[in-house]
């Protein structure tokens, strides 16, 4: 019973420290309303008549266009929101992926050693090597344009941090007293990693999930300008990209409330890894 | 041990990540993008023609022969030609290479003076409104988009207030300096955020460490002990830090170059993606990569010269 209530007594702990925070309360908050309105625009409820004309060419904000129109009289508000979904969706399922990819293999490598290890800190280090925006834009010319190469791209070039930290923690807690004790009772290589040894390691996890998210965001926007993301749906990055013509004619909205809509997100991110790090991460304890 | 062992030792090591390295790429381009001949030649092209291109780039040769070519690029830097200009590739690189570096090199000294500067600054006040108030300018600086920055600071600076350049570059030493201010900036201003975040995370982390304490327990002032103590020992982590950047200066800052309109090595790259120019972007992958490998080992070997604790392995 004992064992039972240790670990959740932690989560209820940085619960509490996270609630106090009024910081990450604002954040959570954020994060919850981006998520509402992706899902929204997800299911089609909002937003899904974006491509419909809604007034003037580049009308200013006003009270019947919040955010003002684009070149082709389409509302800016709607398009926000329709990249809200694919922000969000790029977020998550990068974060998916690399989270999958970099907890496997750090496990694994930490686990068994050996062979296995070296194979997996040659693949990590080989990957590491190439500058993170040369393989992305190697991985997503070469997969084709289009959001799915961006999941993938993004996905396999952000777990490499992980699969580090992961492979490190594992090796630390593989010779530890509770494990010897499940070794002693007969408990499967995956049970010991699984049901053991990965729960000692998911702050980890959940601290680099917030950041993958919120770096994919970053990415999702510069590969989107550079032409090479998401195409025939509104994009942050679209949005910015337009708004390089649009500036000197003094047409400020696309690329101001684009910007904001991927700052507050990004901020909201970037607060919250912060806040659960102090939370969750022992070593940091009173700094 | 002696330091000559450790240079070779740690030369060898790098000879697995440099196979890796071209065999990734090697896939990627090679194999996984598929035939190059539909993008050349267009989609009216006939077999014969086909055929013919592919002997002429010489795709159809055995991978393994094609893949020996990709490794010996990497130590011989012979690119072969661009697709889209057929000049040789090479040339390209070096030509591109003077405007990158006008650019690159004076934005990152200063960007790394100025960070560690304000570093220093938020662990000697830790605690204080204002190390507190710095930490948040960083991490809102992190958070707003590179092209944010890019976009609004050419707009505001240079097309309102008409302060610098718009874009363009000229070659020459006090030529090009106008054109390189604005760009400089806004470089120096990007690095800053997530720079002071994590300088200031390592001092931190040696604020804490027992040193401190016994130096603290001799009366040693608040200034004399992070000044000449916790600086000396933040310096490992931050040029680790520092020399890792280096490699991603030969590219410059890919966005800032290319708005900017100067000719550098990112601009080459962004062109390259528009034409769909295979060798030039591979060149630029592996180049790159190979710089970032050779500079992980300079690090490596300037550890053990600097902190005496490194025990050669």
């Amino acid at each position: 019973m004992m064992a039972q209530s240790a670990p959740q007594s932690l989560w209820v702990a940085t619960l509490r420290q996270m609630l106090r925070n009024k910081l990450a309360v604002a954040s959570l908050a954020i994060v919850l309303l981006y998520t509402i309105v992706a899902l929204l625009a997800f299911s089609g409820l909002i937003a899904a008549d974006w491509k419909a004309e809604v007034g003037g060419s580049y009308a200013a904000p006003s009270a019947q266009n919040w955010f003002g129109t684009d070149i082709f009289g389409r509302s800016v508000l709607a398009k926000i929101i329709k990249s809200t979904e694919v922000a969000m969706s790029v977020g998550f399922v990068v974060a998916l992926i690399a989270i999958t990819i970099g907890v496997a293999l750090g496990a694994l490598a930490g686990y068994f050693g050996g062979i296995v290890d070296e194979c997996i800190v040659w693949f990590y280090t080989t990957i590491a090597s190439i500058p993170n925006i040369m393989l992305l834009i190697a991985l997503t010319f070469i997969l084709g344009k289009g959001i799915l190469a961006v999941y993938i791209a993004l996905g396999m070039t952000n777990w490499v941090e992980l699969c580090r930290l992961m492979r490190g923690e594992v090796k630390r807690h593989k010779d530890r007293e509770y494990l010897q004790a499940a070794n002693a009772l007969g408990a499967s290589h995956l049970r010991k990693l699984c049901r053991h040894i990965l729960p000692n390691v998911l702050h980890i996890v959940i601290i680099r999930f917030s950041l993958i998210f919120q770096f994919a965001i970053k990415s999702e926007v510069i590969l989107s300008y550079l032409g090479l993301g998401v195409q025939g749906s509104p994009s942050w990055g679209v949005m910015i990209d337009d708004a390089r013509v649009e500036l000197t004619r003094g047409i400020w909205w696309q690329l101001a409330f684009a910007t904001l809509a991927m700052f507050l997100i990004v901020l909201a991110f970037n607060i919250l890894s912060d806040a659960l790090r102090d939370a969750l991460d022992p070593k940091l304890k009173g700094k | 041990m002696n330091i000559y062992h450790y240079v070779i030792r740690r030369m060898l090591y790098t000879i697995p990540i440099l196979i890796g390295v071209t065999l990734l790429i090697f896939l990627l381009f090679n194999v996984v993008a598929g035939d190059p001949t539909i993008v050349l030649l267009g989609k009216h092209a006939t077999f014969q023609q086909m055929a013919e291109l592919r002997h002429e780039l010489g795709l159809d040769r055995p991978l393994f022969i094609q893949y020996l070519d990709t490794l010996k690029s990497a130590f011989t830097f012979d690119f072969g030609r661009s697709w889209s200009t057929k000049q040789h590739i090479m040339q390209v690189i070096k030509g591109g290479s003077y405007a990158s570096l006008t650019l690159a090199v004076p934005s990152f000294i200063i960007a790394s003076l100025a960070s560690t500067a304000i570093a220093l600054l938020a662990a000697f006040f830790r605690g204080t409104w204002l190390d507190k108030s710095l930490v948040i300018v960083s991490v809102v600086m992190m958070s707003i988009s590179v092209l944010a920055y890019i976009l609004f600071g050419q707009w505001i600076f240079a097309y309102k207030l008409g302060w610098f350049e718009i874009a363009g570059y000229e070659y020459g030493f006090p030529d090009f300096v106008p054109y390189i201010i604005l760009p400089a900036i806004i470089w120096i201003v990007l690095s800053i955020g997530p720079d002071v975040r994590f300088y200031r995370t390592v001092m931190l982390d040696e604020v804490h460490q027992d040193y401190v304490r016994t130096a603290r327990a001799k009366g040693l002032s608040n200034r004399v002990i992070l000044f000449k103590h916790v600086l000396k020992n933040a310096m490992i982590p931050i040029i680790t830090n520092l020399v890792i950047q280096i490699p991603s200066l030969i590219l410059g800052s890919l966005l800032i170059e290319n708005f900017f309109g100067i000719p550098g090595l990112g601009n080459i790259t962004l062109q390259a993606i528009n034409n769909s120019d295979f060798p030039v972007i591979k060149a630029m992958t592996i180049l790159s990569s190979v710089a970032y490998i050779t500079f992980n080992v300079i690090t490596d070997v300037l550890y053990t010269l600097v902190d005496p604790r490194i025990k050669l392995k």
